[in-house]
Order: structure tokens, then sequence, then C-alpha cells
């Protein structure tokens, strides 16, 4: 009887890890690094950390939404999402036809990320935590330098609706996370830290601007045009829009 | 008829303008800047070559522009496809036309599929980064903001988000007219062209979906130089027209990136360029300049029929990259202008005698006399494949209205000495063979006496001819006789 109750309840645990989407994560070994844009070209240290090894898929956020009706369509205030928050679905709890339950959850504002995460004890990770995982290729954890890399991302910028396909449809990488590059933006905790004003040429004497004249002179990396337009990216939204090519991923501290 | 509320609108407006003309009519303005405003109007958006119609006398007014950002896969040239980024869905962007004084209402809308945020620097815009700041927009959102035009000209807009190459690079570029008080001069035709350099992964021509290169574009290797977009956006059935007699007006913007436009029209003067867009009028110019960001208006005065090329006068650009247009005209010839050809005829540098390289001694064979019918048959025929065979075909048939038939020809059996005559010196104007009229040109053909008379036995023994057996003594008699 006793174990009977401890089964039903490890099983109960299980399953509601489950639906609620508490999705695999992996340890992300921490280091010092040069971000592209570094505030004032400074070192940044990453703490050891744990990772999901995809972005948030339609299917997680649907259980998340069922089980927290504020972030409902219909629900959720103004405020927090705006008109485009989860525009393509059909109702507040049904995806449309068109999207696929394994694809990236976009069309989500920050509030909603912050707060899905949060509700799993984990927090989305801050941009260069972002930003060092994402710098690695499938072999090295510093691929910045490679044509290749730069290439590949340049090239899922052209590429049109890749929100539709699915989570892990693209290269794991060094830390066995996958999809950061050729799928969809993905939110990040400090997303405005680095304040982009919309006009790239100005304040070439201050790197806190990320456009052309300024990122000229004050990106380490003159070639990484592709993490220039991730900068950008972040740049033009705001907390509460929702796009079609935005989606997120959760991260986690590693307790000691 | 009720009166509705709509016709009191009217009415009120009505007394307004009577009212502000009265007010304004004749009021001249030191300072854009205090130019007053009257009424709103949605702005005519064209895409190239077309331009909205001009602003004439109309007042300045507050001007709403809504333009949409529209990331779309299209073509480059016949099979090579090309991921534009667009200002209104197409390259050059929606060409805005405004007027001194105008208030531009702008709302910069960033469709939802786009995968960027975009932005957009109107070098109309007195203003910090030329709308750029206020303009930045997320995908499936949209910004608003207003500028008035100050400086009439013509001026280049583009997105200035980073990396600023790239977005320019992709086709994100127009141009803003802003017209004096009164508008330009009428003109009876007017177009917009705006050249681009594109860089793409597969070298010129390489079929499929190229994606950009970033490496040829900081490199300035450009593969595609283009007006409009993609090679053959201005030729054939897309050329821009006219008729004689009119005047042609050019609004020539250049995105760039990175390339600077020699604007050239061949076969044509501008009477007045603008140049650089400005208030600056030169007069008779052939080739003008247009910075890459920059423009130029050029006019001049079609006279003639004819197609006339726009070029990049940076000449590889237009016959290996793409950057060629067509100015079809239509109308009266008009001879004294241009005449077109008024003779054909056959040009010997050394008078009448061809110069001849010095034979090789040890190579020089001295011709047999008294060949037979057949070995001169079988020499005559190699002569003919070699020299004859092009014009006038492999049974002599010739080609119809270009070149003679040699086959049952009247013309030939009539005259032997002419018929060798011809093959010595070479033949041109209007001759009738079998009824049928020629006037063409066949220069002289550098063969020997001995070679003559075996192509023309050959000639002469074939194809239902007459046999005559020509002889060299008879192709001697006649080089050295008249």
């Amino acid at each position: 009887m006793y174990t009977f109750r401890l089964t039903i309840i490890f099983l109960a645990f299980f399953i509601m890890n489950l639906a609620y989407g508490q999705s695999k994560m992996v340890l992300i070994k921490g280091d010092t690094y040069i971000p592209l844009y570094g505030r004032d070209s400074l070192k940044v240290t990453i703490s050891d950390f744990e990772m999901d090894v995809y972005p948030v898929t339609n299917s997680q956020f649907l259980d998340f939404v069922e089980k927290y009706p504020k972030w409902q369509r219909s629900k959720v205030k103004r405020l927090f999402a705006d008109e485009n928050y989860l525009m393509e679905w059909k109702s507040d709890t049904k995806l449309s036809e068109t999207q696929s339950l394994n694809a990236p959850i976009t069309s989500v504002s920050w509030f909603a990320a912050k707060d899905y995460c949060e509700c799993l004890g984990k927090r989305l990770p801050t941009v260069d935590e972002w930003e060092y995982v994402a710098m690695a290729n499938k072999e090295l954890p510093d691929a910045r330098t490679l044509k290749s890399y730069n290439k590949y991302i340049l090239e899922w910028y052209e590429t049109p609706k890749t929100f539709n396909n699915n989570a892990g449809s693209t290269f794991k990488n060094y830390w066995n996370v996958y999809d950061l590059h050729g799928l969809v933006w993905e939110w990040t905790f400090d997303f405005n830290s680095v304040l982009v004003s919309g006009e790239s040429r100005k304040d070439v004497d201050n790197d806190s601007n990320l456009f052309c004249g300024s990122a000229a002179v004050g990106a380490t990396d003159l070639m990484n045009y592709a993490a220039f337009m991730r900068y950008a990216i972040r740049g033009s939204v705001k907390a509460k829009y929702a796009m079609k090519n935005l989606g997120f991923r959760c991260v986690k501290n590693i307790n000691k | 008829m009720k009166p509705t509320s709509s016709s009191y609108a009217m009415l009120v407006a009505l007394i307004l303008l009577v009212t502000s003309c009265i007010n304004n009519e004749k009021k001249t303005y030191d300072n854009a800047a205090d130019i007053p405003v009257s009424r709103e109007m949605i702005a005519e958006l064209t895409s190239p070559p077309n331009v909205p119609t001009p602003v004439g006398l109309r007042k300045a007014k507050k001007l709403i522009v809504n333009m949409e950002i529209l990331e779309k896969e299209s073509t480059m040239t016949d099979g090579t496809t090309y991921n534009y980024w667009t200002f209104g869905g197409s390259v050059p962007g929606s060409f805005i036309r405004t007027r001194v004084g105008d208030e531009v209402e702008f709302t910069l809308s960033n469709h939802p599929d786009n995968k960027l945020p975009h932005n957009i620097d109107l070098h109309a815009v007195t203003g910090p980064g030329g709308g750029a700041t206020s303009s930045f927009v997320a995908p499936g959102h949209e910004k608003k903001f207003n500028f008035k035009t100050l400086n009439p000209g013509l001026y280049v807009y583009h997105c200035a988000t980073a990396p600023v190459g790239m977005h320019i690079a992709n086709g994100m570029y127009g141009l803003i007219l802003v017209e004096p008080a009164g508008g330009l001069p009428q003109v009876d035709k007017e177009y917009y062209i705006m050249q681009g350099d594109f860089y793409t992964k597969g070298e010129n021509g390489e079929p499929g979906l190229q994606a950009f290169d970033m490496q040829k574009a900081v490199d300035e290797d450009a593969d595609y130089v283009v007006f409009n977009g993609k090679v053959g956006a201005l030729t054939g059935d897309n050329a821009i027209t006219a008729n004689v007699g009119e005047t042609v007006r050019l609004y020539v913007g250049n995105g760039g990136p990175n390339l600077v436009s020699s604007f050239h029209v061949i076969g044509e003067i501008f009477d007045k360029v603008m140049v650089e867009g400005g208030s600056s009028i030169n007069k008779h110019v052939q080739t003008t300049l247009v910075p890459a960001g920059g423009a130029a208006i050029v006019e001049f005065r079609v006279d003639v029929p004819g197609t006339f090329i726009l070029v990049d006068h940076s000449i590889f650009r237009a016959f290996n990259k793409g950057a060629l247009g067509m100015l079809k005209v239509e109308g009266e010839e008009n001879k004294k202008i241009y005449s077109g050809v008024v003779q054909e005829g056959i040009y010997h540098p050394e008078g009448g005698t061809i110069q001849e390289m010095p034979d090789d001694d040890s190579k020089k064979v001295a011709p047999k006399e008294n060949k037979t019918l057949a070995e001169k048959m079988e020499s005559g025929k190699k002569i003919y494949m070699q020299t004859c065979f092009a014009c006038h075909q492999a049974e002599g048939q010739g080609i119809p209205n270009a070149f003679p038939p040699l086959a049952k020809s009247d013309y030939l059996n009539a005259d032997v000495n002419r018929a060798i005559s011809i093959v010595l010196k070479g033949k041109t104007g209007e001759i009738t063979v079998n009824g049928q009229k020629y006037n063409s040109v066949m220069t002289r053909q550098a063969i020997s006496n001995d070679e003559i008379a075996d192509v023309l036995t050959y000639v002469y023994n074939s194809w239902g001819n007459n046999k005559t057996n020509v002889t060299k003594s008879q192709v001697d008699q006649i080089k050295s006789g008249h």
C-alpha cells in the first residue's frame, strides 16, 4: 500500500513534469569571453548554468496557458503583451492547423516568456549567457571567427518562415544545445541592456550604439555581421512585443 | 438633395480654401518651415519605373505616407532569384512625391513574416538620422513619425539598420522627390530609375536562389549592377517609351551600396541635368555622375525615333552585369537630325589594289597549265567552300533578300566577263537576279587568277548553269584590261 502510494506520487510528479513541459536541460560550463558587444569591450565571466536543449515548443506553451489562464490570448493584459500575442492561434487554447505542436512557440511577449520560465523554477538567459552558448558550432565552443559559422547564420536570416520548423531541426552544438541559430530569435532577460536607438550611425564615440558607424568602430569582430543583427532585433523590440519569429528558452542556476 | 454632413464638410472646406487663397496666395516664405499646410492627403506611391502625379500648383499639405516593408524572393535574372528586402514590395522602393512645406506623416510597417527589424533614413528629412531613430521597427509592428520638407530636390531614402550595407545591398532604397512651390516645369514623360549593385554567392548568371555574399560586398566585387532591381527591368517589353518631340524627365537614383554610376543614355544628350538632384542646372551633358546614396534629374527632348540605351557608362557593368535599360521612341524620322545609313561602300585602304601578304616562296606552287575540267572542278569546289559558301550557300541557292543565288542564275549566265570582274573587284549596289532585287555588298576576293578561274568554272558547271569553262588567261585579261 505504501509503495503503491509512493508510485502514484512519483508518477503524478513525472506526468506533471512532462505535461508541464519540463524540457531537458544540459550543463553549460562557464568561462570568460569577450562578447561582440562587450560593454566597454570588457571581458564577461559566465558562471556554470543549465540551459534548455530546445526552445520552448507550441505544445509546452499550450500546457502553460491552460494552467495559467491569465496568459491566454483573450485574457492577457495589454500591458504585458501586444495585439500580436499568440495571434496565429485558433483560440485561447488551440493552435491553428498550420502550426505544429513541436514547432517553437513564437508571438509571445517577454513578460509571458519570463513568467513561463519562472513558473518552472527557471529564468530567461541573459544576453551574455545566450551569446556565450550561441557562439559554439558543432565542434568548437567559440566558432565566431569561422567563415562557415557566420555564413550559416546569415543564410538563415535570408530563409523565410523557419518558425514553422520543428524544434531540434537545426544542429546540435558543442554544448548539446539545439536551434540557437536557424529557427527563431529568442528572448533574453536583459534584451534591451545594450541600447540601440534605431539610428545606426551616430555616437561613434560611444559603443552603446550598435548600428553601422559605431558598430564598425566598437565591434570586437568586424565581420560578425550575424551578431549585429541579433543585437539589432533585440534593440527593436519592447517587452510587450510579440513577433512571429521570436521565441525563447529557459536556463537555470546551478545550486551549489 | 438632402444636405448631408459630407456636403457641409465640402462647403466648409471650400470656404476655407477660398479664404486661405485670399490669405496666402501671393505670400512667399523665406523659410520653408513657415509654410502653412491645409488639409490632409494620402500620398500616391508608385513602383518603378512610374512616378506619381506632379504636385502642380497644389498647396503644402499634411501628406500621409504608408510604407510597408516586405522581405521576399524575386527574380534577379532568368533562372536566378534573390531574397530582396523591399520598401513597398519593389526594388527600388515606392516613389514618394512631395512639395516644399508638406508635413509628411510617415508610417513604416514591418510585415509580421519578416525576420528583421528595419527603419528608414530619408535624405529629405532634416533631423537626426533622417528619421532612422524614430522609425526603427520590429517585425509585425509599425512606427509613425512626422517631418516637414524644407529643401526642394530629389533625395534617396534607405534602410539604416545594422548591418546597413546588407540592408541596402538587399534592395532597401528608393527616391523621394520634393518639388518646389508650383512644381517642376511640366514635361511629357517622367520615369523612375534607380541603380543598385548586388552581391551573390554564385557568380553572375548562376541559376537558383542566390544568397547575399557579405565578403564580396565588403570587397565591392559586384555580381550584378542593375537598374530597378533586376536584369532586364527596363528592356524589351519593360522598356520605357516616349514619342518623337516629347520631353522626357528621368529621376535617376543610385542606391549603391558601393558603386557610383556614370549615367548615360546612348544617342541622347541631356538638355538639362539637375546636378545631384539639387537646384543647380547643367546643360548639354553626355554622362552625369550619380553618387551612391545620391540622385540626379535629367531631361531631354527626343527628336528621332529608335531605341536609346540607358547605361552605367562604366561599361562592363552595362554589358556584363546588367546595368542596361531601354527607351523606345516612336514617331516620324527626322533625316536632318539623324539620317540613318546613307551609303554603304567597299573600303580599300590602298586605293583599289589589295595589300597582299608576302608569299612564302617555298610554298609557292606554280599553277598547273592546262588543267582538265575535272581537276578544275575539284579545286574550284574547295575554293568555293572556303570563300563563297558562307553567303551563296552550299547549293548556290544564296539567302533570300540578302545574297543572290548562283544556281540557275540568269545574272551569272548572261555575262562571264562580268562575273570574273565581280570576283576580282567586288560588287556593290542593286542588281536583279532571277527577277529578285538585291542590294548588298560583295567584297573583292583575295584569291589568285588561277583560283578565280577554277571557282568560276565550278560554279558555271554546277546547279544548272551554262557550263562555261573559265580559263586563267580570261581572268588575267580582265584584271589587266579594265
